[in-house]
């Protein structure tokens, strides 16, 4: 186990409220591989999506007290769970380290002496396990594998575009792969992966969202997905909740549990990270049922 | 007492807007040793010029000076003028008070006052020149031609039919580049192998052609009309002389690999002939993939079977060295791979394909044997995309430019689909359609409406695989829709890029290429048949994508100029070269290692024998670097001494 | 509905107010379409991205203030990533969504969807973070 690995934690509000069991199996998952995952003392909402006025800087302020908050509490790094918090917080992380001068312009609007240094380096937490964690060291703690399940690994929009914060390339992401194959599963490339499930035009749109979800569910079926893995709670819901928008036009279509990828990591170690509140019932009924190993299956009987 | 004459030039209004030349010319009238100022409005002239001439035997010049634009454009006018009245060129000099002075200055005082410095020191520089002679270097009347596409092959034809040797080197087994893998060309639907074929025999039959196939050249040295070529023989393991090519090696032979020259749609065994009309028209052993190695014989399979007993596993690379006067660059292009286009899929998708690969789809000798299969499964596709633009117009992802050849092309690949397969489908995904050449723009629409093909303008976003079907996401920007499509079968027209090792050759041959990779022309209006090299000139879609005619007229061109070259006997070179003086020289050799034109060598001296440096005239480009870099200022560049710099910069500050 | 460019129609300044706010550069784009081919959100927009790109180069106001397109763009970025022309269509999206805000317009009004009670939080920020000012 690496010695010393730990990392400011930037949970975002979803986390601790629709998403906790995405906090809690990420976290429960970094604990046995041997990260300190440290949550930062002081945070606010990251201000969700990215602005892209060029002229306006207050949109941006909420993400640059998480930032300048990071920086105080002596992070160099600072990872996140949620794609949007990622996404947001490392575009604006970019803002300080280009060549137009963000850095100064924004310093100077909020009256900063320094100011934010644009130092701190944003990792999405699937980032941080390529770079820190070899495939192997996930493996070796694998108790009951997800043999046999076929996982389809949902990236969206956050992670990978614009290309300046891309984890990994927009066109042909695959960064879960080398996990969920350790966790024992079937990795299914679909090449919905990469699109957009609607994001926040849920709030408005539902209609049009409902569409995506049915394309990106309908393909990931047709590839023989069993379930979704993400990485996002707006994905999360975009393509749990709305299923039943989606059979109002498309009754055929058959439920698609949707996990974040953190749960199926946990789920494999052999770890309990249940909480209360803020799932979606059924989907992981579902996901659970395609999970439970046959009597016969050896990894079961190690887990008792 | 030296008498200097100095004419000064209005330029019409570009130097005389902010130069007072009247003051100019009496000041200069009064600076030691000058017999002569005058102006003139337009000094470049004819009547400039023969007033010029007239002055300087009239008043009895020893050395003129021209203050007027720069060298490099009318240097040469005036050293012709000097020549006619009978002055060494070499003692008129050129002050060039327009680009230095008039063009970048606003303020008229400020101007006289820093044209007249320029004067000084070019009088100044002036009074220390020496007369030189040019030298003259035989020229070698052989011509070296690199790439056996239609390009080389044109050049090579034009060049020996007119009685000079050529030495062509092409890379592959054979002659005939991609213009051999091409089914029928447009806009006249020519079957290109039977208008190719003859010409590939014709230089294999041209007594004065030698041929050298599977090489490559790996080191030139030297200079216009003389230069010493490297070319290495790669071992084909099969002897050529005996070889007769009746391909009783390959049936027994184990190894099945995919065939180049069929895009990697069909397969050929580890000994094999490209196609089926390749010159020469012997087997080549792919050493890669044979079973044997250098080491170890496992496989004797084709050594059995062939009774000429042309196979010779023990075959080693070959070095030759020829000596040419010329150089014609004809080494052609290549597509940009598939797999460079994500959202297309990578080379994921075996129904995605390339242009050339289509193009052997449709030959009657390709891999399927002129029918329209998918790769993937060998049904005949209904519903055929064309994506235009693949890689091409695109600054951010691909190349910037336009591919030039691919609008035409995949018109051409819409109609032979159509002929092929006339109940299937096809559309065609562009953005504009560039069809500038003679009959071009007539082959496309007469395509669209007697073929009756849908084109959709836009570019397509994203390709990718739902069950048997490739689904295609375009946009018709005309209708203002989004247009989804269920193909069989997608053709991208991928960007036209410079063959791969031409950046390399560029290294090899001291040329210039431009920042896509193309070999860079002298210049770009008036000597697009030259490189930035004398004597090596280009031809074909080396220097930029193009079709057949265009090349061929290119090649045929370029092969005129190696021929006006190869009329002279001798040509001249300038004098103004780097000359060591023996008895300052101190044998440091610091100079062999900075000359970027390998010029400079140590030899023994011939009166003290000790070493020193001595420069080859005919390699040395007169760059001064030497000159500048030697410790000992043993070195002086003619025509730029050490005593006309400082005498120059003494009068100008 | 005819365009009327030239000397007696001053032009208008839509296209460098956009231009101003997104900092991309309008005459840039050669109307590759590229962007509309690869829209997650084009089917109910009612102009497709390179038309709002269109119609801020030809300065036509009316259109680009009055056009619903932008409030269907999700930022998703997927015509910024494959753009040849390395446009950032979605910066372009967002400065039109801003000029039609401060002029006020109804049409800028985006009433929520019914059950904002199951919203992640994150979709209701996003959401007022797009839809007002
Ligand atoms: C799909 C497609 C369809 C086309 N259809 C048509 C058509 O219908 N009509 C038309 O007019 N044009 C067509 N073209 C264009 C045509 O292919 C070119 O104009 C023509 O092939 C250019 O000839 P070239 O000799 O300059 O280059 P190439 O054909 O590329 O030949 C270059 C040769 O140089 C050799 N070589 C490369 N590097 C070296 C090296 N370092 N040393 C030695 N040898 C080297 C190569 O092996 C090759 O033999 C088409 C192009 C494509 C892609
Ligand atoms: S069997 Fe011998 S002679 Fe015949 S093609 Fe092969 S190598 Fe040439
Ligand atoms: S020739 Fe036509 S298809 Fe090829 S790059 Fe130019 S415009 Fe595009
Ligand atoms: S002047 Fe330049 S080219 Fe000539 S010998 Fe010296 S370094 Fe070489
Ligand atoms: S992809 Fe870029 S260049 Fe093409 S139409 Fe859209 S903005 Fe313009
Ligand atoms: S960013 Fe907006 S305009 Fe661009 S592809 Fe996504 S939804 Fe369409």
């Amino acid at each position: 186990m690496p010695e010393g690995l730990r990392v400011g934690y930037f949970p975002g509000c979803t986390l601790k409220t629709d998403a906790r069991d995405f906090e809690s199996s990420a976290l429960a998952v970094a604990r046995v591989l041997g990260i300190e995952v440290a949550e930062l003392s002081r945070w606010n909402c990251c201000g969700t999506v990215y602005s892209l006025d060029a002229v306006n800087l207050m949109p941006r302020l909420a993400s640059v007290h998480n930032l300048i908050r990071a920086e105080e509490e002596g992070f160099s790094e600072i990872m996140t769970l949620c794609s949007m918090c990622y996404n947001t917080l490392k575009q604006t992380n970019n803002l300080f380290t280009s060549k137009n001068n963000g850095r100064a312009a924004i310093n100077d609007f909020l009256c900063l002496k320094p100011g934010y240094s644009g130092r701190v380096k944003i990792y999405h937490f699937l980032e941080f396990l390529r770079e820190k964690i070899r495939p192997e060291q996930v493996k070796s703690l694998v108790v009951s594998p997800l043999a046999g399940v076929a996982v389809a690994p949902y990236y969206g929009c956050l992670l990978l575009r614009p290309k300046e914060i891309a984890i990994d390339d927009p066109e042909k992401p695959e960064i879960l792969t080398p996990i969920l194959s350790a966790l024992g599963a079937k990795v299914i490339d679909f090449p919905f992966n990469n699109e957009c499930c609607g994001a926040y035009q849920t709030a408005v749109h539902q209609e049009a969202v409902a569409r995506r979800a049915y394309r990106i569910i309908s393909s990931a079926q047709s590839e023989g997905a069993d379930m979704i893995a993400v990485s996002c709670p707006l994905c999360h819901y975009n393509l749990s909740a709305l299923q039943g928008l989606v059979r109002s036009t498309h009754p055929g279509l058959k439920a698609m549990p949707i996990v974040y990828f953190t749960e199926l990591m946990a789920r494999a170690m052999g770890l309990d990270y249940r909480t209360e509140i803020g799932v979606i019932p059924q989907d992981v009924a579902a996901a659970e049922a395609r999970l439970r190993p046959s009597p016969n299956d050896p990894g079961r009987e190690a887990l008792k | 007492m030296t008498r200097l004459g100095v004419f000064i030039c209005h330029c019409g209004k570009n130097i005389a807007r902010t130069v007072n030349i009247e003051a100019l010319r009496e000041k200069a009238a009064t600076l030691p040793h000058v017999v002569l100022a005058k102006d003139y409005l337009y000094l470049c002239s004819k009547p400039g010029q023969t007033m010029i001439a007239d002055d300087i035997r009239e008043h009895r010049l020893d050395k003129v000076l021209i203050a007027a634009c720069s060298p490099r454009l009318h240097g040469k006018t005036f050293a012709q003028t000097a020549q006619r009245a009978g002055l060494n060129p070499y003692l008129l000099d050129m002050a060039n008070i327009r680009e230095h002075c008039s063009w970048v200055h606003i303020d008229g005082a400020e101007g006289t006052e820093k044209a007249f410095s320029i004067i000084k020191g070019g009088l100044g520089r002036l009074l220390y020149a020496e007369p030189l002679e040019p030298f003259q270097s035989p020229v070698t009347k052989r011509v070296l031609v690199i790439g056996g596409g239609v390009a080389g092959i044109q050049a090579t034809l034009d060049i020996a039919n007119s009685g000079y040797e050529v030495y062509l080197v092409e890379k592959s087994p054979s002659l005939g580049g991609h213009m051999a893998q091409l089914g029928e060309t447009f806009p006249t639907l020519d079957c290109s192998s039977c208008i190719l074929t003859p010409k590939m025999v014709e230089v294999s039959q041209n007594e004065h052609v030698h041929l050298l196939s599977y090489s490559e050249v790996t080191r030139i040295e030297g200079n216009i009309g003389q230069f010493q070529v490297t070319v290495r023989l790669r071992p084909r393991y099969v002897d050529e002389t005996l070889c007769t090519g009746c391909g009783d090696c390959v049936p027994t032979c184990p190894v099945v690999v995919s065939n180049e020259f069929d895009q990697g749609l069909g397969a050929r065994k580890a000994v094999y002939l490209p196609f089926p009309q390749a010159v020469p028209a012997v087997y080549t052993i792919d050493w890669d993939a044979c079973l044997n190695t250098d080491k170890l014989i496992i496989c004797e399979n084709c050594y059995k079977d062939c009774e000429a007993k042309a196979i010779n596993f023990l075959m080693e690379p070959q070095e030759k060295m020829v000596e040419v006067g010329a150089v014609v660059l004809a080494t052609g292009y290549e597509l940009m791979p598939v797999a460079r286009i994500g959202e297309y899929g990578g080379d994921e998708y075996e129904d995605v394909i390339d242009g050339l690969q289509f193009e052997r789809m449709l030959s009657a000798s390709g891999p399927t044997g002129g029918v329209v299969r998918r790769p993937s499964d060998g049904r005949i596709p209904q519903n055929v995309v064309f994506v235009q633009c693949a890689g091409s117009r695109d600054p951010e992802h691909g190349i910037p430019y336009c591919s030039k050849v691919c609008c035409m092309y995949t018109a051409k690949h819409a109609l032979l689909y159509k002929h092929a397969v006339p109940d299937g489908q096809v559309y065609v995904f562009y953005i504009d359609i560039r069809a500038a050449g003679k009959g071009h723009e007539e082959f496309v629409q007469k395509v669209m409406s007697e073929e009756r093909i849908l084109y959709l303008r836009g570019k397509v976003s994203k390709i990718f695989k739902s069950g048997a079907k490739l689904v295609v996401w375009g946009a018709d920007t005309l209708s203002g829709r989004q247009v989804e499509i269920e193909a069989d079968l997608v053709v991208l027209a991928m960007a036209v890029i410079p063959s791969s090792g031409s950046q390399k050759l560029a290294r090899t041959l001291h040329i210039a290429s431009d920042l896509s990779g193309f070999f860079s022309e002298a210049h770009p209006k008036l000597r697009p048949l030259e490189s930035n090299t004398d004597g090596i000139f280009l031809a074909g879609a080396a220097q930029f994508a193009k079709d057949i005619t265009d090349t061929v007229s290119q090649a045929t061109g370029a092969a005129g100029k190696a021929l006006s070259l190869l009329a002279n006997d001798f040509i001249k070179l300038e004098p103004t070269i780097s000359e060591v003086e023996e008895g300052i020289c101190r044998g440091c050799g610091l100079c062999v290692s900075i000359c970027p034109f390998g010029a400079v060598k140590m030899l023994p001296s011939t009166r003290t024998g000790a070493m020193v440096a001595g420069i080859n005239p005919i390699l040395c480009k007169g760059c001064g670097l030497c000159t500048a870099g030697c410790l000992s200022g043993a070195v002086t560049l003619k025509g730029s001494s050490f005593k006309q710099i400082f005498a120059q910069l003494e009068e100008m500050v | 509905m005819k365009i009327i460019l030239g000397n007696s129609h001053p032009q208008s300044l839509f296209a460098q107010r956009i231009e101003a706010l997104s900092r991309q550069k309008l005459f840039a784009c050669y109307q590759c379409g590229k962007c509309s081919s690869g829209c997650p959100m084009a089917e109910s927009m009612d102009l497709l991205p390179n038309r709002v790109i269109r119609e801020a180069q030809l300065n036509n106001g009316p259109v680009i203030m009055s056009c619903r397109a932008v409030w269907f763009c999700s930022s998703c970025f997927a015509c910024a990533v494959r753009c040849p022309k390395g446009i950032d269509i979605a910066r372009i999206m967002e400065a039109v969504r801003t000029l039609q805000m401060l002029d006020g317009k109804p049409i800028t009004e985006q009433p929520f969807c019914e059950d904002t009670g199951t919203l992640p939080q994150i979709a209701l920020i996003s959401h007022f973070r797009k839809f007002n000012m």
